[in-house]
């Protein structure tokens, strides 16, 4: 600190004792260490045994292999183009621009959950469907939802410790039934939302499924009232299940090749539906329903007519945050939502840079 | 007698920044670690990191219309020399780490959002492969920036605290009389 008090001889002060100079290098060093100790603090160095969304896809590799340049989870899909219709209903519970009357040009993608790219369709596989809507200024709404009623997790720490009992043992092909007792014991939610997904019987097509955003938002509307929100696009198509012709079909694509065919006789649709929750209503346990009578508005319609194989630039580069949002849909506090933000995010990094194999699904598969 | 003091523009800018900069890279550092505080970080790391941006160039520019003080007489050449360029290899930094972080952004294609709808156009096209050499980098540049205002940091404690020189003095928050 500046004082007028410093003695004469200018510029020179007196000189430091050796220990003192000691001391004061010590200092400056502790001083440092203390600032690199911080940062590696924050950058979870001290705590190797928390969640981090490294270590969360970390987990994804150790299930399922590395496969050069694909989603870590959702990797097998393909691409699809459309429009939404927003038929203005929305409105009322958002100031997002997509629930004004009008179109908006859609981006998607149609999925499998899990780490293998190449997996063989089965029924019973998540169907996921991811959608990006590109707002007239510029903003963006990006969603990921699954064709499963409620989420089996409610919070990240029980989808990684799943993920990690639910390896199949290197010689009986399956999970240890260990393993898996202890993370059914130590997560309670998962039991009683199985039994909710297992009630739900599964469609016989991606055209015919409905799919879910299961975490709770927060629509606010022009007037700033905030109300939770779940949304679900609700297939077009008639309820269907799946029949035996088709669960004995040799070919491994045969939902995405149904799916292929489909869009390409006709524009396949679902309606946007928004559930509104009230008060009491769990906004940050994605495990848990709400009540059937909740209020259901109809936002509008979502048109695909376009099927692509993932190339560069499409979907395939499309990171399916669901927390990019449009002013007018705010996150809730359900902790999955920031989790899903982040482990994405780690996803898309290390998978862009890798390079690119062939998708299951090629683009001579998708021609007509 | 009280070192000259670098003009209370550059004082200004020199604090204010150290402080951003320094919060910037703990954000940096503890949201790419967290998955309950993600969110939340990002949306704050983007609009700061736009901001560094813009004021880096007004501080360059403000730089050269300032007069500076002259180096204290306990700074040999060599020491000016090394002080000289690190003060611009740190402005380089300054300009060209949020440059790559929106660079980054642009070609992973993600929107740009700045504070609620506000949000800035893309600089580059999509494209993945530019996108993970660009992200790369952020992290690369990112311990430069680290290592750099800890040598910074380092010489002036060892100026201040062993040479007793009043180095820090020159560029204190607060005005020091000259006489």
């Amino acid at each position: 600190m500046p004082s007028d008090a410093t003695p004469s001889t200018e510029n020179q002060p007196a000189r430091l004792s050796v220990p003192s100079i000691l001391a004061r290098l010590a200092g400056i060093g502790v001083v440092i260490l203390c600032l690199v100790g911080g940062f590696l603090y924050l950058g979870g160095w001290f705590t190797p045994h928390e969640l981090t969304p490294a270590r969360f896809v970390n987990g994804f590799e150790k299930v399922y292999g590395i496969h050069s340049g694909f989603r870590r989870n959702h990797a097998k899909g393909v691409c699809v183009r459309g429009f939404f219709d927003s038929n203005g209903q929305g409105a009322r519970l958002s100031k997002a621009v997509v629930f004004r009357t009008g179109r908006v040009p859609v981006i998607g993608r149609f999925s499998f959950g899990g780490g293998n790219p190449y997996v063989g369709d089965t029924p019973d596989a998540i169907r996921g469907l991811g959608l990006m809507s590109r707002l007239r200024d510029g903003e963006e709404w990006r969603t990921a939802m699954i064709n499963r009623p409620v989420f089996p997790f409610n919070t990240p720490q029980a989808f990684y410790d799943n993920l990690i009992a639910s390896q199949p043992e290197p010689n009986t092909h399956k999970p240890d039934p260990a393993k898996m007792a202890a993370f059914v014991a130590s997560y309670p939610e998962f039991a009683r939302a199985a039994k909710i997904i297992q009630s739900h019987e599964v469609s016989s097509g991606f055209d015919n499924s409905t799919f879910n955003g299961l975490n709770a938002f927060r629509f606010v509307n022009a007037a700033s009232v905030s109300t939770p929100v779940r949304w679900s696009m609700v297939a077009v198509n008639a309820f269907k299940p799946e029949d035996k012709p088709q669960s004995t079909n040799p070919d491994k694509n045969y939902l995405f090749n149904d799916f292929i065919a489909r869009i390409h006789s006709a524009p396949l649709q679902w309606r946007l539906i928004l559930t509104v929750g009230q008060p009491g209503d769990p906004t940050d346990d994605a495990t848990i329903p709400w009540p059937e009578d909740r209020e259901h508005v109809n936002a509008g319609t979502l048109t695909l007519d376009e099927v692509e194989a993932e190339t560069p630039g499409n979907c395939r580069d499309i990171n399916f945050d669901p927390l990019v949002l449009p002013v007018g849909i705010a996150p809730s506090d359900d902790p999955l939502l920031s989790a899903r933000s982040a482990v994405y995010s780690q996803s898309f990094t290390r998978r862009a840079g890798e390079k690119k194999e062939a998708s299951a699904i090629t683009p001579s598969d998708v021609q007509k | 007698m009280d070192p000259q003091q670098f003009p209370a523009s550059m004082r200004f800018f020199h604090w204010l920044m150290a402080a951003m900069v320094l919060t910037m890279l703990g954000i940096g550092v503890a949201m790419v670690a967290s998955l309950a505080d993600y969110h939340q970080l990002v949306s704050i790391h983007r609009p700061v990191g736009i901001l560094i941006l813009v004021l880096v160039v007004i501080r360059f520019v403000n730089r050269r219309l300032s007069t500076l003080p002259p180096f204290p007489a306990t700074m040999s050449s060599q020491e000016r020399f090394i002080a000289h360029v690190s003060e611009m290899l740190l402005y380089t930094l300054l300009f060209v780490q949020p440059l790559v972080g929106w660079g980054m952004l642009s070609a992973a294609r993600y929107p740009i959002v700045m504070y609620g709808p506000l949000h800035l156009f893309p600089i580059l096209p999509h494209s993945v492969m530019l996108y993970a050499a660009l992200r790369k980098a952020h992290t690369v540049l990112a311990y430069f920036l680290f290592l750099a205002f800890i040598a910074h940091f380092g010489a002036v404690l060892f100026h201040t605290l062993i040479l007793r020189d009043r180095l820090l003095t020159r560029m204190a928050p607060y005005r020091a009389i000259t006489r």
